[in-house]
């Protein structure tokens, strides 16, 4: 069984291939049936596979042929199985089957039925060669093939052009990273002459001493990629943006999955990011003030889809956090917790926009509470996990990573050894953001008047996947992950008790604060709030910190300028001059065809008496 | 035979006058029946040219050749006037520059 691990790329795949082919003529129950089943079995295959290696706990690869042989450069189709893969196959065959049966309800009505689950399938199998590859270019090929279907299903309502601009959007700005990541490859082949992981991170051990300069700057560039994917500073514009797709596309791709790419990647080669500090310590800088700008702005939202947007950008700064301060574990710890209440999160928003009439506008909504009982109850389970409340699984997750943070002896050169408590007291403050703008959802959508009245219940394929889905949220943390033969372990966290209570204490403050600004009114927030000021700055968290207009006009705005600038340059002219003359000969001839027959025969007389005149004459 | 004896120059000229007869009525008329009959002279300049061809070298080829050339001639005279009958009840006219359907 262990070596059928093909089988689980393989089943999704060639149910995409299938509704491609048949592009839309099968019947609906057939497409969900290809669609959710083929990710389904695939998530069998994912826990007995699990079960079976957990009996031996020995990592192994499968080569299943040599992709390509030039020099010494051969690298294979070949994939690599230890107890990261296992996490994050579960995570993507788990979440993503219920999101796959979600869908089958949620997109009943669209007419591109079948495109839509080719699209999602396709995505399931690429985002699983990713993770089970065993070299750095099959993960490329993964990680290129995710990013097309992420593109493909952004825009996947193509008839509005603002789809189109997201979907644009998300692509280019994803390109950005992944050719940093592509000049990371290349430069780690030159040096190592091999991509294969695991013996290139021992090369890489071997050859370089900690603090180098070249595997710094190979992991400058990986991180590069990593921070394209996963939407972090400065490439964390295309996020927010890419909330046009369908809801449950947001969920897979954008929140469960996708997205945390990049925290896969730097976990994957930690080894690579061991042996240079100052990136690492950069890792968690960017992490740090990802989750800090991104709670500010999802503070100020009004669209349900864009604040979980923003929020998913600031928990995989988290994820940047722990991997930054060495915590690998406890980073791939959250991705997971946050893959199960992120797409619990979006799934309930999902049902809130399918039974509301496709209302956005969280400020449109409101009293639900008794309306749509199973969402709220999904979304408050969702929430409290967000926000780290106890006993949630995000509670564990969050508190692993906090507490690594203060407990960080800095190696960096560039920052001090005393930045961890910094670097805590940045993420405690996130996490006191990330309560109160999760129950500031809570309690604007689901408290309060009704302004608007759902006109039908979710059914069993959306309510079931939501319950299960607050199962795991609830339950996902209480179990350690058997991470520890993969990562260099870490110690035990020794902090005192104040420490631990502050952490704790934080979501509930937040919670409360929610609770006195949203539902109760108080006038002790809206003095502020109401303030000229505190509008302004409500508008500029809202616009995400004017990065968009920062970019727009400092890249977009002049590249469009120099673009225009050049249409009329001389090469072009060369091209230009080609048409004009195949278009002016056209012209010529199209007037021969007249369609007069005496005109014809005249001509070919004319034209059989010159060519007689030629050849006697030449004779 | 003797005595008849005209030079096949002469035979060859009058198929060529023949011949452009033939051509100059299909360029410069516009009843298809005219052009129809045009035809038939060409073919008929062309037999003529077999025939005196065939007599100077003293071969039966020629006059075989002629047989056939009448045949394909009684062969289009049919197909052509089933064209006319056609064109005259599609486009009421016998007008071959406003039998057309092109536009130019």
């Amino acid at each position: 069984m262990l070596n059928h691990v093909w089988l689980i790329p393989l089943l999704p795949f060639v149910s995409s291939v299938l509704l491609i082919l048949t592009a839309g003529r099968l019947p609906r129950k057939l497409v969900a049936l290809f669609g959710a089943g083929s990710v389904g079995l695939a998530a069998l295959l994912v826990l007995t596979i699990g079960w079976q290696f957990m009996q031996t706990q020995s990592p192994y690869s499968v080569h299943l042929w040599t992709w390509m042989n030039i020099g010494d450069f051969s690298p294979g189709f070949s994939f690599y199985v230890d107890q990261l893969t296992l996490v994050m196959l579960s995570i993507i065959t788990g979440v993503g089957f219920l999101i796959h049966l979600y869908s089958t309800e949620f997109m009943e009505h669209d007419s591109d039925y079948s495109r839509y689950f080719a699209y999602m399938n396709m995505f399931v199998a690429a985002m699983l060669i990713l993770v089970l590859a065993d070299n750095l270019l099959l993960l490329y090929l993964g990680w290129e093939g995710v990013g097309v279907c992420s593109y493909l299903l952004v825009g996947f309502w193509y008839k509005d052009p603002a789809n189109g601009a997201a979907s644009r959007k998300a692509f280019v700005v994803t390109r950005v990273g992944d050719t940093a990541m592509a000049l990371g490859l290349f430069l780690l082949f030159t040096e190592l002459r091999t991509l294969e992981i695991q013996p290139m991170l021992e090369a890489a051990d071997n050859t370089w001493a900690i603090g180098d300069a070249i595997p710094a700057i190979a992991a400058l560039l990986l991180l590069g990629g990593a921070v394209g994917k996963s939407a972090q500073l400065p490439l964390h514009t295309w996020l927010p943006d890419a909330m046009a797709g369908p809801t449950p596309v947001s969920a897979l791709i954008h929140a469960a999955t996708m997205v945390t790419a990049g925290v896969y990647l730097i976990a994957r080669t930690h080894g690579l990011f061991l042996l240079a500090p100052d990136v690492l310590m950069l890792v968690a800088v960017v992490g740090l003030a990802t989750l800090l700008l991104a709670a500010f702005a999802a503070l100020n939202q009004t669209d349900i889809k864009r604040i979980l947007a923003y929020s998913t950008i600031s928990q995989i700064g988290y994820m940047f956090l722990a991997l930054g301060v060495g915590a690998w574990s406890a980073g791939i710890f959250h991705l997971m917790t946050h893959a199960f209440f992120k797409a619990l999160l979006f799934l309930a928003a999902g049902a809130v926009i399918h039974c509301l009439h496709h209302e956005h506008n969280i400020f449109k909504m409101g009293g639900l509470r008794s309306k749509l009982p199973i969402v709220f109850w999904s979304f408050l389970v969702g929430s409290a996990a967000l926000a780290a409340l106890p006993f949630t699984s995000g509670f564990f997750s969050k508190d692993q990573i906090l507490l690594s943070a203060f407990e960080l002896h800095g190696t960096s050169t560039l920052l001090g050894a005393q930045i961890g408590p910094w670097l805590w007291a940045g993420g405690l403050l996130g996490a006191l953001l990330t309560a109160i703008y999760s129950f500031r959802l809570v309690f604007i959508v689901f408290f309060g008047k009704a302004h608007t009245e759902p006109d039908k219940q979710p059914g069993w394929r959306m309510a079931g996947p939501l319950a299960l889905l607050c199962v795991l949220s609830v339950i996902g943390g209480w179990f350690a992950l058997p991470l520890a033969s993969v990562f260099p372990t870490s110690s035990e966290h020794h902090v005192s008790h104040l420490i631990e209570g502050i952490s704790i204490a934080t979501p509930l403050i937040g919670v409360f604060i929610a609770w006195l600004i949203y539902y109760n009114k108080s006038r002790l927030f809206s003095g502020i709030t109401d303030s000229s000021s505190g509008q302004a700055l409500s508008r500029f968290w809202k616009s995400g910190w004017a990065i968009d207009t920062l970019y727009n006009s400092l890249i977009v705005s002049p590249y469009v300028a120099v673009a225009n600038a050049l249409r009329g340059e001389w090469l072009d002219k060369i091209y230009h001059g080609v048409v004009n003359v195949s278009v002016a000969l056209h012209q010529l001839l199209s007037n021969s065809q007249t369609g007069k027959m005496r005109w014809y025969l005249t001509s070919m007389v004319f034209g059989l008496i010159v060519l007689v005149s030629i050849f006697g004459w030449v004779r | 035979m003797e005595g008849l004896a005209i030079p096949l120059n002469h035979v060859l000229i009058v198929a060529t006058l023949l011949f452009i007869t033939g051509l100059a009525g299909i360029m410069f008329r516009r009843n298809i029946i005219f052009i129809l009959m045009s035809l038939e002279v060409m073919l008929n300049s062309a037999g003529l040219a077999f025939v005196a061809a065939g007599t100077a070298w003293q071969q039966a080829d020629g006059q075989v050749i002629f047989m056939l050339i009448l045949t394909v001639a009684a062969a289009e005279v049919s197909v052509g006037l089933g064209l006319v009958l056609q064109i005259q009840r599609r486009f009421r006219t016998l007008d071959m520059d406003q039998a057309t359907r092109l536009n130019s």
